[in-house]
């Protein structure tokens, strides 16, 4: 009974694997590109920024940079926490 | 950990302000060049890394100073998370202080501040919190290491409950 259950779970999700891997669109050639073309377009002309990536992370982006800051300063927290100095001090 | 021979000391001494100057170029150009300030702010770190290995252990913890290094992390977020506030009568992260391509190359630049604005300033903040936090890792994980070899052996080591 559990391998039937276990057998027919993975031709399922086997199934739905295969079936999105069949229906992505070939590399290099993206869906839609309207963001892209914007960025590309408008980093330079309007931010003077010469390094687009750049420009998108802290300007376009910049909640997402919010975010990366905030993951490094939890990580500085947890390392702080885990390997603090024990026992009494006094 | 044991410092290294005299060859790899001397070595970091030649070497390891060069990581400094390259990380901090690598931060302050982050608007030109491929980097930033996540990028440059690792290579900064890797600074206290060498001389962790090199000189050992005891000797790094009497030169580091960690409320140095705590106030560059808040420094840094505090600079970053205030630059983000300071466009904020348009919104949240407006890039108040930056010139288009053409005003700048015809001139109209505020003369210390980069033509690309809060993107410039806001990669150096990164840069000083990544630096400062990466080091501050660094220290705190040998602290904890050292802990672990120095406390007696079967005791419960790094905990105070």
């Amino acid at each position: 009974m559990k391998k039937t259950m276990f057998i027919a779970a993975a031709l399922v999700l086997g199934g739905i694997v295969w079936g999105v891997l069949d229906n992505v669109h070939p590399f290099g050639d993206p869906l839609k590109t309207p963001v892209d073309d914007y960025y590309i377009a408008h980093a330079l002309k309007d931010r003077s920024s010469e390094n687009i990536v750049t420009s998108l992370v802290f300007d376009y982006r910049g909640f997402d940079t919010i975010g990366e800051a905030a993951v490094l300063f939890t990580a500085l927290c947890s390392v702080t926490a885990l390997f603090r100095q024990g026992g009494r001090r006094d | 950990m044991n410092p290294l021979s005299v060859v790899v000391r001397k070595g970091c001494d030649i070497f390891a302000w060069f990581m400094v100057v390259f990380g901090a170029n690598v931060i302050i150009h982050g608007d030109l060049t491929p980097g930033g300030g996540f990028q440059g702010g690792a290579i900064v770190a890797t600074f206290l890394t060498f001389l962790l290995v090199a000189y050992g252990g005891n000797r790094l913890l009497s030169w580091v100073n960690e409320r140095f290094y705590t106030s560059l992390v808040g420094f840094g977020l505090l600079l970053f998370i205030g630059l983000a506030f300071m466009g904020f009568p348009t919104s949240f992260f407006y890039n108040f202080v930056s010139v288009t391509h053409e005003a700048a190359m015809a001139g109209g630049a505020h003369g210390i501040i980069p033509p690309s604005g809060t993107i410039a300033l806001m990669d150096i903040a990164v840069g000083i919190e990544v630096a400062g936090g990466l080091s501050l890792i660094v220290i705190y994980m040998f602290k904890g290491i050292r802990l672990y070899e120095t406390s007696p052996v079967g005791t419960e080591c790094g905990h105070d409950r």
